[in-house]
């Protein structure tokens, strides 16, 4: 906004006029963001600043939510140690089990498209139906789960009830909306040039080294960004854990965000809880910033080398 | 392979060269019948050309020899190998892609070798085998630099590279040169030929472009509508084409086709007529089977041999629409009476002009004849070209 009408002189009508309108245009979009998004960005970090009650004074406190969050809060650190376990957990198996998915997906067999439209409807339904119907399948003694594996001699366990299995039932659940990763990596699969692989068939490529040295080359814009949004979407997990195990059994999947959930809307502690949410913010940020300085390692890029040599 | 020790033996002499033989290949999409049944012997170190409309089915035979596409029916046999069955990687054959194929994230060295790593050759072996089909294609200087980086001749000379690399016996090239621009196509051709020189390796070409057909090929095999339509010599083709296909798709401008009827026949020649022309024509063959008197035949007659006379003399007559000046020659696109348009060749300072009114002359050695099913009566040709037909 440099060239702001009201530097302007009045006799320069039409040009002011010309600055105005443009801006009138993106207007609605300009002030959602102000208000909607940029807003309360802002706000929530002035209220990360103060202790804030939802009801009374507020406190002006500096840095001391920050301080108390990492040098008194054991809660802190565990409920982060639950949500680094669970993106551990959670990104390696969205991405491989994904792009699996789209390799298989891309063979052409019989049936494809109705597999392409089941595995992609978990990622339409709403995350309070599909937590429901993972707390029936998931049930110790009437769940499907154990009564499917009961066939196989096998004694389920309790899947929402221990605290070993908690996170695991958490983590399968939430995989079941890997279909929009499938898409990006589909979409990515059927993008890659036929001639290559033929090229290596003559070649006396085998198949597994196709995959390895073709198409997971290929693929790395999609896999790097499936990467990225897939810790993104781990550590902001809320719903399916809040739904399914309430942070239970005795905080096995008491998650960062559910902490900050708990914080702002149990505790009332609305400065505390902005706090905790800027240092997610943070941690998100400094990742996807480490892996984005890794990924120039194994990322190829269609058009990168083209800008800086290409005289085709 | 048989090679002198210390020697890489890419070139001529140090592969062991093979001819390809296919019999009765038939090649069926669903009821679609692609290729109908192609019967082709190709020489030891021979370079062949499929040429062919669109359509014609000449990439899908080369793929079929790749073993890119499965066989319907019939038989390929590389040498002494019978390779109908095999996948493409054991038919030791290398194949340049018409998009070339680089693998876009590996430089030019690993695009040429990566192939022979996987396939348990020695760090040794491949440098020295890059290396030298890097020096013989001028590419040395490109090796660690990635396929973007590069122009489009240089992105074909590595695609070649990556098959030489393999000592195949056969090298199959699909459409190779036509990605690149008019000039760099004539370079890449005379380089091409220059390679297959070098190498010695049988060589199977697929082009839609006539020039480069003639110009490679030591045989060109023309497909139509996925059988055979004729095997020859480039010159063959052009001075004896099987039939009316052949003739109209080899030469440009395309040979001039007049509707015509036999008047009389004698031996080994036979005379004829058309609605549009003044007096007979009696043309001399090598020997043809006896026509049926009153069955309708073709007189093909290539432009360059049509000779332009002063209007009322020659055997056609009929008026310029239009004439093109390309320098060296002259093209003049003249309508006959009965409104047949013909193209002829002539000099590049002709006098004839548009709506000029002419009378154009068919050398009788200049004809060719087709019979009602559009099969050529051999024609007979003079002495020296009968030569450099066979020569070639």
């Amino acid at each position: 906004m440099a060239n702001s009408p009201a530097h302007r002189r009045p006799s320069r009508r039409k040009a002011r006029g010309a600055g105005i309108v443009p801006w009138l245009f993106i207007s609605p979009w300009i002030l959602g963001f102000l208000f909607f998004t940029l807003g309360p960005l802002m706000f929530s970090f002035i209220m990360s600043l103060y202790d804030w009650p939802v009801v009374g004074a507020r406190t002006f406190v500096g840095l001391d939510n920050y301080t108390t969050m990492l040098r008194y809060d054991p809660q802190f650190w565990d409920s982060l140690w639950i949500t680094v376990k669970f993106a551990a957990l959670f990104v390696p198996l969205n991405i491989i089990l994904s792009f699996g998915l789209a390799v298989l997906l891309n063979l052409n067999l019989r049936g494809t498209a109705i597999f392409r439209t089941a595995f992609y409807l978990p990622s339409v339904i709403s995350g309070v139906a599909l937590v429901t119907i993972w707390s029936w399948l998931y049930s110790k003694e009437y769940g499907l789960l154990n009564y499917m594996l009961s066939f196989a001699g096998i004694e389920g366990p309790n899947w929402l009830g221990d605290t070993g299995w908690a996170i695991f039932a958490i983590t399968i659940a939430s995989l079941w909306g890997l279909g929009g990763s499938m898409l990006i990596f589909l979409a990515g699969l059927q993008s890659v040039p036929k001639e290559l692989y033929e090229a290596a068939r003559i070649s006396g490529v085998p198949p597994w080294a196709q995959v390895i040295h073709i198409t997971l080359p290929m693929l790395s814009p999609m896999l790097l960004f499936t990467f990225i949004t897939s810790i993104i979407s781990a550590f902001q997990q809320l719903t399916i854990a809040l739904l399914l195990t309430k942070g239970g059994p005795v905080g096995s999947t008491y998650f960062f965000a559910m902490y900050i959930y708990d914080n702002a809307f149990k505790f009332h502690d609305m400065g505390y809880a902005a706090a905790m949410s800027w240092v997610m913010f943070l941690i998100i940020l400094v990742l996807s910033m480490l892996v984005m300085r890794w990924s120039t390692a194994w990322v190829y890029y269609e058009g990168e080398v083209k800008k800086e040599g290409g005289h085709g | 392979m048989t090679e002198a020790p210390n020697h890489i033996g890419l070139e001529k002499g140090h592969v062991d060269l093979a001819g390809l033989r296919i019999e009765g290949l038939v090649k069926s999409y669903g009821p679609i019948d692609v290729l109908k049944g192609i019967d082709l012997d190709i020489r030891d170190g021979e370079f062949v050309s499929f040429l062919g409309p669109s359509g014609c089915g000449k990439s899908t035979l080369l793929r079929s020899i790749a073993g890119l596409e499965g066989l319907t029916d019939g038989a390929i046999h590389l040498g002494a190998r019978d390779i109908t069955d095999l996948p493409s990687a054991r038919r030791d054959i290398a194949m340049v892609f018409q998009n070339y194929a680089l693998y876009p994230h590996m430089n030019v060295k690993k695009n040429m070798s990566f192939g022979l790593s996987l396939n348990g050759m020695t760090t040794d072996e491949i440098e020295r085998r890059v290396n030298e089909a890097a020096e013989i294609l001028r590419i040395t200087e490109l090796l660690g630099r990635k396929p973007k980086q590069l122009s489009g001749g240089q992105r074909q000379r590595v695609a070649i590279g990556r098959a030489i690399v393999r000592k195949p016996q056969l090298f199959l090239l699909d459409e190779p040169l036509s990605n690149l621009d008019a000039g760099l196509r004539v370079t890449m051709r005379a380089e091409l030929a220059a390679l297959h020189e070098r190498l010695g390796v049988t060589m199977v070409y697929v082009t839609h472009d006539q020039v480069e057909a003639m110009t490679l090929s030591h045989r060109v095999v023309v497909l139509d509508k996925g059988r055979v339509s004729q095997f020859g010599t480039p010159l063959e083709l052009f001075h004896r084409p099987a039939n009316l296909f052949v003739a109209g798709f080899i030469g440009s401008p395309r040979m001039n086709f007049l509707p015509a009827y036999l008047t009389d026949q004698t031996g080994r020649s036979v005379t004829l007529t058309a609605t549009a022309m003044t007096g007979a024509l009696t043309i001399a063959t090598s020997g043809h089977s006896p026509l049926d008197a009153g069955q309708p035949i073709t007189l093909g007659v290539r432009p360059d041999r049509l000779d332009i006379v002063a209007d009322g003399t020659g055997h056609l007559t009929g008026t310029i629409r239009l004439m093109e000046r390309l320098g060296t020659e002259s093209h003049a696109h003249v309508a006959l009476d009965d409104g047949t348009m013909l193209v002829v060749i002539t000099d590049g300072t002709h006098p004839a002009r548009a709506h000029d009114r002419v009378g154009l002359t068919i050398p009788p050695d200049a004809a060719h004849v087709f019979d009602a099913s559009g099969l050529a009566l051999p024609r007979q040709l003079d002495a020296e070209t009968e030569r450099l037909i066979q020569q070639q």
